[in-house]
């Protein structure tokens, strides 16, 4: 099962599913990234951690642990 | 009764901007009630009986965030005339998003659509009566930056709420419809028909804060088997059903509209972004940008400002005029005095700091609305959150070494509430500039001036913000689930002036009206209290009830190394303003005029203090409640229950430090075991297991190894 985590920055992939559940789950999933729409990894901040993806024409920032819960194709 | 028009929207979306458009100086800002959401409203303008109340900026209408709750507790419950919902056309999916929940509360709902001319600038249209049937609400276009349109779009939400016709929810695909109607067949006998579609979706997604009292336990089961086949049926769970349909309406709207959001763009933003926050010129820049902060603020303009308002305004002008007066008319000594020592005195130092908090909040106001402050948040966040503290606690911080009192109210920059609250309770940690005179004199008059006093006090201050954090981060009080880090970061724009002053102002009136009441009061308690004894004679303040006072906690403070009630009293003159405490030791070692590090007395204080109970003294001192002033910012940001917790763990967590601190240094010299030494071995062992100890998260474990499957 591949991951957002594991996405490099300029790299893109379409969101198959979201795991977990709970506050950051539908958190991540209001902030638009749901099932079948297209994410880019922009950059990962200078310490490692968050990183920046562009999802539906806007920026937004994740930590890698909770991209974990994002699976991707 | 008039009509109330809430303001929903996303957060940056120009939804403040679009309320000072339409309210002017009509504004009322308070606290959503039991939390502190600021909560805004005012009258619209040119129409007297419209109310126009401010929500919360939201992503969604979620049960987890404090401000999704608030805007959908008086969404709901106290149901508006009309929604004005602000959309962002530059950013249209994403807003439609929360719209599609907007249509279902059973209110009319007009959408007033912003930043057309960004859209227009990157080349696109937007079919505005096209999107307006697809909702099935007016649309109209505003700028509510050049405030065009603005209140034609509230006059549209009061033809609305006179009309009184209920928004029409949006349709999800067949199978989603099919579970939602079956549902609202369920709930509808316990709820207003106009919400039986709200409360039929919060059913499905499990919603534990939708509740319907005539609801059966019979009825929810019914509900529940519903629910589980239709997960079953599309093998998701409820609220990703809900959530994905949301989107994908969100995405057909907008493309209809002639603005799919599809596309990874490469804007003129993102190519600063690319800069700002790359690995090798991120923290330079951070770094540069935080001393060009500081310096303005704190070391040049601000003090400056500040100097002259001490000095000069509350120095040279008006106690000498108020004086003048008081005598001309024959005004008693006690009541001169309290005027002069207690009310201008106290009030005049905290109100000092008015100009410099001013310059500060007009450099974080564009911080914050350049788009800079949320790039901090991202390239510190890896650093803070390790004790329990936000990206973004670093400003207050760095501020708090000018003074305390701008640095805990630069935390309204921090969404989170619970990094917002161990922000402040950490932020007087550092020592401010009012402390130094204090390591002055414990430097001059102890150590020989010995250099490494006053940077050991910074490291200290740190020092106990990290150990702070991971203390409290494991007690009930912090525990649960970590804020999640999901955070927009919107493109980078220059802020207009008009915005920048309002932002500032705000703040900076906010502190006024703190000077002057609590802090007025406080000053004027600690004036009678030393001016006066029991017998409420006029004394100096070595006879007087605060050295009576003094004289009962000195035995208190006996254990780290100072029992003398001289510095009891010091210590507590230090509430009204930390460099207090130099000036009265001045006054009880018997000098009157003493300079501001105190080298007069240096003799006198190496004769009441060791070595080690003097640094015991300094640290406790840095550590303890700060001045009445920041107190007062902290209950002002945190509210009055959360300023006694961080006051009383201040307090604690100094007296712990500075017993340590005697103890140990008093063993290095006598080698000799007291009771005093076993004490601090115990605090220090408590110390290390609150340190240690594992913290209870187990809900977050779950979810991470349900995650990893």
């Amino acid at each position: 099962m591949k991951t957002l985590r594991e996405l490099k920055p300029g790299e893109t992939g379409t969101v198959v599913r979201l795991h977990g559940a709970g506050p950051v789950k539908r958190r991540i999933m209001d902030m638009g990234l749901t099932k079948g729409v297209s994410v880019l990894v922009r950059k990962v901040a200078p310490l490692g951690d968050p990183i920046e993806v562009s999802v539906r024409g806007y920026e937004l920032s994740l930590r890698r642990a909770d991209c974990e819960m994002i699976q991707i194709d | 009764m008039g009509i109330q028009i809430a303001l929903a929207g996303n957060p940056n979306c120009g939804k403040t901007t679009l309320f000072n458009a339409l309210t002017g100086s009509s504004q009322h800002v308070g606290n959503w009630p039991g939390v502190t959401v600021e909560k805004k409203e005012g009258r619209l303008r040119g129409h007297a009986d419209v109310t126009v109340q401010d929500l919360p900026g939201v992503y969604s209408l979620s049960p987890y965030t404090l401000e999704e709750v608030v805007a959908r507790d008086y969404l709901v419950g106290e149901k508006p005339d009309a929604i004005l919902n602000i959309v962002d056309a530059s950013n249209l999916e994403r807003n439609l998003y929360l719209t599609t929940q907007l249509l279902e509360l059973g209110v009319p709902v007009v959408v007033a659509l912003n930043m057309m001319d960004v859209v227009r600038k990157q080349g696109g249209v937007i079919d505005v009566a096209g999107l307006s049937r697809a909702l099935g609400c007016p649309v109209v276009e505003i700028s509510a930056l050049r405030g065009e349109h603005c209140v034609q779009a509230a006059e549209e939400a009061i033809r609305a709420a006179q009309a009184g016709q209920a928004a029409k929810p949006q349709r999800f695909d067949d199978a989603l419809e099919d579970t939602l109607g079956q549902i609202e067949a369920l709930v509808s006998p316990c709820c207003p028909p106009a919400q039986a579609r709200w409360y039929a979706v919060k059913y499905f997604e499990r919603d534990s804060r939708a509740k319907l009292d005539g609801l059966t336990d019979a009825v929810q089961a019914k509900i529940e088997a519903v629910i589980v086949s239709a997960e079953d049926a599309a093998d998701d769970d409820a609220e990703s059903l809900v959530t994905n349909a949301r989107y994908v309406r969100a995405a057909v709207l907008a493309r209809a509209a002639g603005r799919p959001a599809g596309q990874h763009r490469l804007t003129v933003s993102d190519r600063i972004d690319r800069i700002v926050t790359s690995r090798v010129f991120g923290f330079p820049i951070f770094a540069a940008i935080m001393f060009l902060v500081y310096y303005i603020s704190i070391s040049t303009v601000g003090t400056m400002m500040t100097d002259w308002v001490n000095d000069v305004l509350f120095g040279e002008l008006i106690p000498p005029a108020v004086e003048g007066f008081l005598v001309s008319v024959g005004c008693a000594d006690w009541l001169q005095s309290l005027v002069l020592d207690g009310v201008i005195g106290g009030v005049g130092a905290v109100l000092g700091f008015l100009p410099q908090m001013m310059v500060l909040f007009l450099l974080l106001a564009f911080l914050e609305d350049c788009g800079y402050m949320v790039r901090i948040a991202f390239l510190m966040d890896r650093l803070f959150r390790r004790f329990g503290l936000s990206g973004k606690s670093f400003i207050p911080m760095l501020i708090g070494m000018g003074c305390g009192v701008p640095g805990i109210m630069a935390t309204r920059t921090i969404e989170n509430e619970r990094d917002r609250r161990m922000t402040a309770i950490t932020t007087t940690f550092i020592p401010c500039g009012a402390k130094l005179p204090i390591i002055a004199l414990i430097a001059g008059a102890l150590f020989d001036g010995a250099w490494w006093v006053s940077p050991s006090a910074y490291f200290v201050g740190v020092a106990a913000i990290i150990c702070t954090g991971i203390i409290l981060k494991k007690t009930a009080l912090f525990a649960g689930d970590p804020a999640p880090f999901v955070m927009e970061l919107p493109p980078y724009h220059l802020p207009t002036v008009k915005s920048l002053l309002i932002h500032m102002w705000e703040r900076a009136a906010a502190f006024v009206k703190k000077a002057g009441t609590v802090i007025f009061l406080a000053c004027a308690a600690i004036w009678f209290l030393q001016s006066f004894n029991f017998r409420l004679e006029m004394v100096n303040a070595g006879e007087s009830m605060l050295a009576a006072i003094g004289g009962v906690l000195a035995p208190v403070f006996a254990p780290l190394g100072w029992g003398d009630w001289r510095a009891a009293v010091a210590a507590l003159t230090g509430l009204v303003a930390k460099e207090n405490v130099v000036g009265t030791f001045g006054v009880l070692f018997g000098f009157a005029e003493v300079a501001e590090d105190g080298a007069e007395f240096w003799g006198t204080m190496a004769q009441v203090f060791t070595a080690a109970s003097a640094y015991s003294y300094l640290i406790f001192n840095l550590l303890c409640a700060p001045c009445f002033a920041a107190i007062g910012a902290v209950r002002r940001e945190l509210g009055g229950k959360w300023t006694l917790i961080a006051v009383g763990y201040q307090c604690l967590f100094a007296y712990a430090v500075a017993l340590c601190i005697y103890q140990y240094g008093t063993f290095a010299v006598t080698r000799a075991f007291t009771p005093g030494l076993a004490a601090a071995l115990v605090v220090t062992a408590a110390f290390v297991w609150l340190l240690v100890r594992p913290a209870k998260r187990p809900e977050r474990k779950l979810q991470r190894a349900a995650a990893a499957e």
